[in-house]
């Protein structure tokens, strides 16, 4: 229960479900081979659609992280609930990436940045 | 009478169960009426504890995994318990950031996760026979 949607450079991610060990094997796949489908510049997280993550979450968003990084690319995050916030915060992933309002803004931040 | 109960779960080490358990947690907990807070965190360290047993103690194979949830009062003691293979250093595994397998992508926040999310953390390990997390909370 991923959606994925490119706009230009711009990959967006939308995961739907709790993000656990057991989830995030096949969410991570799925991303890289969407990731690796079209030249991806910017990666976008929506997190609208996940009330529950733990630290396999964590794992996950710096793989993928390291992936884009490799290749001169960013990595942003939107639609965070407090309980997902709180994994992100502790865990020092605001370190390597942003957080925005929605993805409108995170698209124009980022591809600006660039 | 002082208000006490408790509940036990034993379910196969399979990563299917990682949703199931917390759940079950969650919501044998919830006759305490807890915040949506203190029931994320408590669900999440679940959640943890199990995962490890799962990636670490069993290291994929097929075990058992034991928890017990008591309730006194105000007071949540949740125990998860493997027979797996066991920590050869306790103190090192708690460290912030360490994992075993950086490889898996794990990033090492489990025990810190649990740590910060409940009041108090023990862990007892013995290698070739397996581990034992016993955390505690209080909700108000
Ligand atoms: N039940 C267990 N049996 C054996 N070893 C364990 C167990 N739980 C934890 N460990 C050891 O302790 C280390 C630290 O655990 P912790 O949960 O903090 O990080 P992790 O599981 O490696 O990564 P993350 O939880 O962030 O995905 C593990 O890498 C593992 O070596
Ligand atoms: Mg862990």
């Amino acid at each position: 229960m991923t959606d994925f949607k490119f706009n230009g450079s711009t990959l967006i991610v939308k995961i739907n479900e709790e993000i656990d060990h057991h989830t995030c094997d096949l969410i991570k796949n799925k991303i890289d081979l969407a990731i690796n489908f079209r030249n991806t510049k910017h990666l976008i997280f929506d997190f609208t659609g996940v009330n529950f993550m733990d630290s396999s979450g964590i794992g996950m968003v710096m793989g993928r992280y390291k992936n884009m990084h490799k290749n001169h690319g960013t990595v942003a995050v939107v639609g965070l609930k407090p309980t997902v916030k709180k994994i992100f915060t502790m865990s020092g992933l605001f370190k390597i990436l942003s957080e925005y309002k929605n993805v409108e803004e995170a698209m124009k931040s980022e591809v600006k940045m660039a | 009478m002082k208000d006490t109960n408790v509940m036990k779960l034993e379910f196969l080490s399979k990563s299917t169960n990682e949703g199931f358990a917390r759940v079950a947690v969650a919501s044998f907990i919830s006759q305490l009426d807890p915040t949506v807070e203190e029931l994320s965190d408590i669900k999440t360290a679940v959640s943890e504890a199990v995962t490890n047993a799962i990636v670490h103690g069993y290291e994929n194979t097929i075990g058992k995994i034991y928890i017990t949830v008591k309730i006194d009062e105000r007071n949540i003691t949740i125990e998860v318990k493997d027979k797996g293979k066991g920590i050869e250093n306790i103190e090192k595994a708690r460290e912030p950031l360490y994992t075993s397998k950086p490889q898996l992508e794990r990033s090492g926040m489990g025990f810190t996760i649990m740590e910060s999310f409940m009041d108090k953390l023990t862990v007892r390990s013995s290698l070739g026979k397996g581990t034992t997390i016993v955390m505690k909370k209080r909700v108000n």
